[in-house]
């Protein structure tokens, strides 16, 4: 179990005061300006060291992620940090908590990543449905420039840099990178098509990054307590901590920090007061958000909850939303929700997701009843993999994941449903 | 110049080439939905699916991609057919499949490629999406529920046309493609989205359940409705010409065609002139050729016979009719109907020099008295890829709607004489700077001016005259242009005057002549005319037309004149039979020989060659600059007859709901 000394949000849950003068009790804004007078090169390579993944989702070596920046403008034009707050995964809750608890980690990231990528500003792209937690980021951006910590000469150290922060509309897709910078320069949110890559060309045509909440957040304690100390946490390759946020059927929900490559068993013991009845009551686990397949529950209880640990039960640690299923979970007409809601969320620019969602969902719908026939299982699975790898973007794929892992491990359940239903309609004849 | 392998075969692409592009070069054809050319690149129909190594292991969007050296691309893999498949299986489940009744089949991109690509039967058993109507006005009948959301509508209206008027709402499944509130598409070239669009969705309204394609005759033509000469393809059944479309011509039109050159052609066969008719008693009657020519006889014109062309005309018949006037001994020609009287002698002074190709690379841009858009709307897509590459444009004459930014200087001719700091800096250190004189600035006098301007360079010339009749250029070549204009002519009183399609002249000062009509449609010049000699439409014979930067062009002869409608160039002849004269030629081909001799810039189709421009005189311009053009969509005889124009003319300008109420 991580040690509360090794915690990097150390506020997660609101015990003390979010503003600017609590945070700096707890360590934020300490000295930034000697992080900073580090030098850009020296910051991405401590971040590189230290093994940090995106948070997002996708798990891309963030280092790796600021050394596509151009170090120079060669013809003029700024680069960006776009930060990614708009968390509308079902299943993860993980920045919010920090934007509503700790926003000064994430100012404080934002400035120092900034630097590093030498963008000129970032721009927090808040989900639109996060009301409270917008009006507490734009007070800790206030905050932030009054005491001089953003702006010209940003915290004492010579670099100026903006941070903005820009309300989103309430669409899933736009916390896909590119469709976000899209919305954020106030077109349609529609994912552009890569490449060009936003490193390259990104908001306004400019070198972008676009990172993760958490990702940016843990960037200044990396910084501080260093990056052998960060990579002492979880298996190699993948490194650190990270806020790990349990849903669904354990007794008690919650979003807990911990090291990475800790076993799910642990996690749901230690943080959630076990299973609700008991682990054998456990059905499966959506592991790392709506969008992951699903790990019966035999697979996942010993599992390292990591990017490679669960990529090798075939599913993904996303943005680790743990949701657990019970057995009292009617786990067809769970997947089929989350088939309904990427039908509502795909953005309707490619054929194969525009076309795909829906009918999967309307299959789905009809599983759920059983009133399919017993090869639609079949058609349904070779539907996913039609749209899965054809989009533009990942909805696609993450829309057909969920389907694929309930016919993996739940094909028996599916044929019985439909046998079932078929018995009721010859009885009704 | 990177080389790639495609399907095994190695070959070279040139720098910035898309992997599609590589493809095509490669003779493989890549089915496609959403890319066009002349559009940005959207990528979202995912039909151009191929296997690309190095990269990811799954399909990539050719159209998106671009060619890099050592890539192996593969069209033809099994990966590639299973996802094309899957794709066109997508594009199907919520088309409705309506092909028996729809205006596009037989056309129609989805169709075609589902040949090919789709599957056998359908696996889809829930009920298919339904889309409502959308109102995109009188020309664009649109059918949503068979829209595959290729976009290709939003990006024309964006891009080409520059009017944000047709957009996507809502998302995922519920996403429609709609005009803004559904207010009806207005702008010159809106029709164009009818061509683009890969399925039914967006067909053409007047020609609705008309034909089928394979049902028409195809002949190449020439866009009469303005100066630009669009390349234009007629379809034709019988004896109706059904429809206009653009041919591809990247010097002319691209491949655009503004909705009135388009949509007019309904009005081909509406108030025509298919009888002889004589004037007695104040009173219009129907009479015979011979009544005709015996009437025309006795003026006795001798050598006081003036002829006037009109708009439309082709440059065999304004020759024959020179030739006739010629052998009577008069040179009595204008085609200058509204009484211009700019000086000739250097037809480099009044063409468009630069091209309509070459105007798209100017950096500066002074228009001097012109309403682009609605004289020349194609010429309007290139300035706007101009500024789009960043040229600066000034605009002398009252404001309009660009669809570029643009500076509006004054409304009065005399800007021209001193144009504020910036202009004359922006001209003088422009590489390529442009002037452009439109019909109401060569009206104000202003081509003196234009000409002391600087702009031409080393390979440039940028001096131009946009001009907004089809017959101007082929006129000016053939010499219909008096010194003092139409007012010398009228000066002559000359005892019959020969009317070539001449509608817009005002015929109160020709009130002592025999006014002899030789058209196709009863308009204006019919209504003051003593004797109508009825004629051929630009539809209806060969002819050789020049458009406004000096290009001579061919068009061929679709359907017959309707009636005892001749064309134009035997009825000429056949007068001079009754004069008693010889013109030297009895059929078209002579007629044409004895033409190119005379101007030899005739014979060959391309850009005919002007020399030098001219010393610039000494006029002073002045006056307020006024339009001559009123009415973008009832600017000549065959649009005024068109019940289309008619509807988009008080609909679209003058705000009648007649569209709806009527149906």
């Amino acid at each position: 179990m991580l040690a509360d000394k090794d915690r990097i949000f150390t506020n997660v849950y609101g015990f003390q005061d979010w503003g600017l003068k609590a945070a700096q009790e707890r360590g934020d804004w300490d000295d930034t300006k000697a992080l900073i007078a580090r030098g850009q090169d020296s910051i991405i390579q401590e971040i590189k060291d230290s093994g940090l993944r995106g948070r997002g989702g996708a798990g891309f070596p963030t280092g790796m992620k600021w050394s596509f920046m151009p170090k120079e403008s060669k013809d003029g034009r700024p680069s960006f940090l776009v930060i990614n707050a708009d968390e509308s995964e079902p299943g993860s809750c993980k920045d919010r908590e920090i934007i509503r608890h700790d926003p000064h980690k994430l100012v404080e990231g934002a400035l120092v990543a900034g630097f590093a990528m030498r963008a000129r500003a970032a721009y927090i792209y808040i989900r639109g449905e996060f009301i409270r937690e917008a009006e507490t980021l734009f007070k800790a951006v206030a905050e932030a420039y009054d005491a001089g910590l953003l702006g010209k000469n940003a915290a004492g150290s010579g670099y100026d840099f903006d941070v903005f922060v820009h309300r989103g509309a309430g669409a899933y897709i736009c916390g896909e990178e590119t469709a976000m910078i899209e919305s954020l320069e106030g077109k349609k949110g529609q994912p552009r098509l890569k490449p060009p890559f936003p490193a390259g060309a990104g908001l306004y045509g400019c070198p972008t990054t676009v990172n993760n909440v958490e990702s940016i957040a843990v960037v200044p304690t990396i910084l501080r307590r260093g990056a052998s100390w960060f990579a002492s946490f979880g298996r190699e390759n993948n490194k650190g901590t990270k806020l790990f946020q349990i849903s669904g059927h354990v007794n008690r929900p919650c979003v807990v920090e911990e090291a990475m490559s800790i076993p799910f068993s642990e996690l749901i013991e230690k943080h959630c007061g076990g299973i609700r009845g008991g682990k054998d009551n456990l059905l499966a686990v959506i592991p790392g958000g709506s969008s992951v397949p699903l790990v019966p529950a035999e697979q996942i209880w010993d599992c390292p909850m990591d990017f490679d640990g669960l990529k090798e039960l075939g599913s993904g640690l996303g943005t680790a939303g743990v949701i657990v299923m019970d057995k009292s979970t009617d786990v067809v007409r769970a997947i089929s929700r989350i088939s309904y809601f990427y039908k509502h969320e795909s953005c309707g620019q490619c054929t194969p997701c525009r076309e795909g969602t829906g009918w999967m969902w309307r299959v789905m719908e009809r599983l759920r009843t059983g009133d399919a026939h017993i090869d639609e299982i079949d058609m349904l699975q070779q539907v996913t993999k039609q749209v899965e790898g054809h989009t533009i973007c990942a909805l696609g794929d993450a829309a057909a994941w969920p389907i694929q892992g309930l016919i993996k491990h739940f094909r028996p359940e599916l044929e019985r449903r439909i046998a079932e239903a078929g018995n009721l309609a010859e009885a009704a004849e | 110049m990177p080389k790639v392998t495609i399907d095994g075969e190695q070959i070279e692409v040139p720098d910035g080439a898309t992997v599609l592009q590589a493809c095509e070069l490669a003779g493989k054809e890549i089915p496609r939905f959403c890319y066009h050319e002349r559009l940005s690149i959207a990528g979202n129909c995912r039909m151009c699916l191929v296997e690309v190594k190095p990269g990811p292991p799954k399909p990539q969007a050719s159209c998106a991609l671009p060619a890099a050296e050592g890539q192996e691309i593969r069209t033809d893999s099994q990966m590639v057919k299973l996802a094309r498949e899957g794709v066109m299986e997508f594009l199907l489940i919520n088309h409705p499949l309506d092909c028996p009744i729809c205006d596009q089949g037989g056309e129609c991109d989805l169709q075609d490629q589902s040949v090919a690509y789709g599957r056998g039967g359908t696996r889809y058993y829930e009920n298919k999406r339904a889309v409502t109507e959308k109102y995109m006005g009188p020309l664009i009948k649109t059918v949503m529920t068979r829209c595959i959301h290729c976009t290709r509508c939003v990006r024309f209206s964006e891009e080409i046309a520059g009017v944000d008027e047709i957009g996507a709402l809502y998302r995922g499944e519920s996403m429609q493609i709609t005009t803004y509130l559904e207010k009806a598409a207005a702008h010159e070239l809106s029709a164009n989205v009818i061509d683009l669009c890969p399925v039914g969705a967006l067909t053409s309204r007047p020609y609705a359940f008309e034909a089928r394609p394979w049902e028409l005759k195809k002949t190449l033509s020439i866009d009469v409705s303005d100066a630009v000469g669009a390349n234009i393809r007629l379809d034709s059944r019988g004896r109706e010409v059904l429809r206009a479309l653009p041919r591809i011509n990247d010097d002319v039109n691209e491949e655009w065609l503004s909705d009135k050159g388009r949509y007019m052609v309904d009005g081909l066969t509406r108030r025509r002139l298919d009888k002889v008719w004589i004037r007695k008693g104040g009173k219009l009657q129907a009479a015979t050729w011979l009544d005709a020519f015996a009437a025309i006889k006795r003026a006795k014109p001798g050598a006081s016979i003036a002829a006037i062309a009109g708009d439309v005309v082709d440059c065999e018949t304004m020759f024959a009719a020179k030739t006739l006037l010629g052998a009577m001994g008069s040179t009595l020609l204008e085609g200058r109907q509204t009484g211009m009287s700019y000086p000739t002698g250097n037809l480099a002074a009044v063409n468009f020099n630069s091209t309509l190709a070459g105007i798209e690379t100017a950096d500066a841009i002074l228009i001097v008295g012109s309403h682009v858009r609605w004289e020349a709307p194609l010429v309007n897509v290139r300035l706007r890829k101009a500024v789009k590459r960043g040229a600066k444009v000034f605009v002398v004459g009252p404001h309009w709607e660009t669809t570029f930014p643009a500076e509006f200087l004054g409304d009065d001719a005399a800007v021209v004489h001193e144009l504020p700091g910036h202009v004359t800096e922006a001209l003088a250190k422009a590489e390529r700077p442009a002037v452009i004189v439109g019909g109401a600035g060569l009206a104000a006098g202003v081509l003196d001016a234009a000409l002391a301007l600087d702009v031409q360079r080393d390979g440039w010339n940028g001096f131009n005259v946009l001009h907004m009749a089809a017959s101007r250029m082929g006129g000016l070549m053939l010499g219909f242009a008096q010194k003092g204009g139409i007012a010398d002519i009228a000066r002559a009183e000359p005892k019959v005057v020969l009317a070539l399609g001449a509608d817009e002249v005002d015929w109160s000062q020709f009130a002592g002549s025999l006014k002899v009509y030789i058209g196709h449609h009863g308009d204006k010049g019919a209504h003051a005319a003593d004797i109508i000699l009825p004629a051929a439409a630009y539809s209806e014979k060969d002819g050789t037309y020049v458009n406004t930067e000096g290009r001579v062009q061919f068009a061929e002869k679709a359907v017959f004149a309707p009636g005892d409608a001749r064309e134009d160039w035997t009825i000429l002849r056949a007068l001079a039979d009754a004069f008693g004269v010889r013109v030297g030629f009895d059929s078209l081909a002579e007629l044409q020989a004895k033409m190119i001799s005379e101007v030899p810039a005739l014979g060959v189709e391309g850009l005919a060659s002007y020399g030098k421009l001219p010393k610039a005189g000494k006029t002073k311009a002045k006056g307020a600059i006024r339009y001559p053009i009123q009415d973008f969509y009832l600017t000549n005889p065959i649009a005024r007859a068109s019940v289309v124009m008619q509807r988009c003319s008080a609909e679209l300008l003058h705000g009648e709901d007649l569209a709806e109420a009527a149906e």
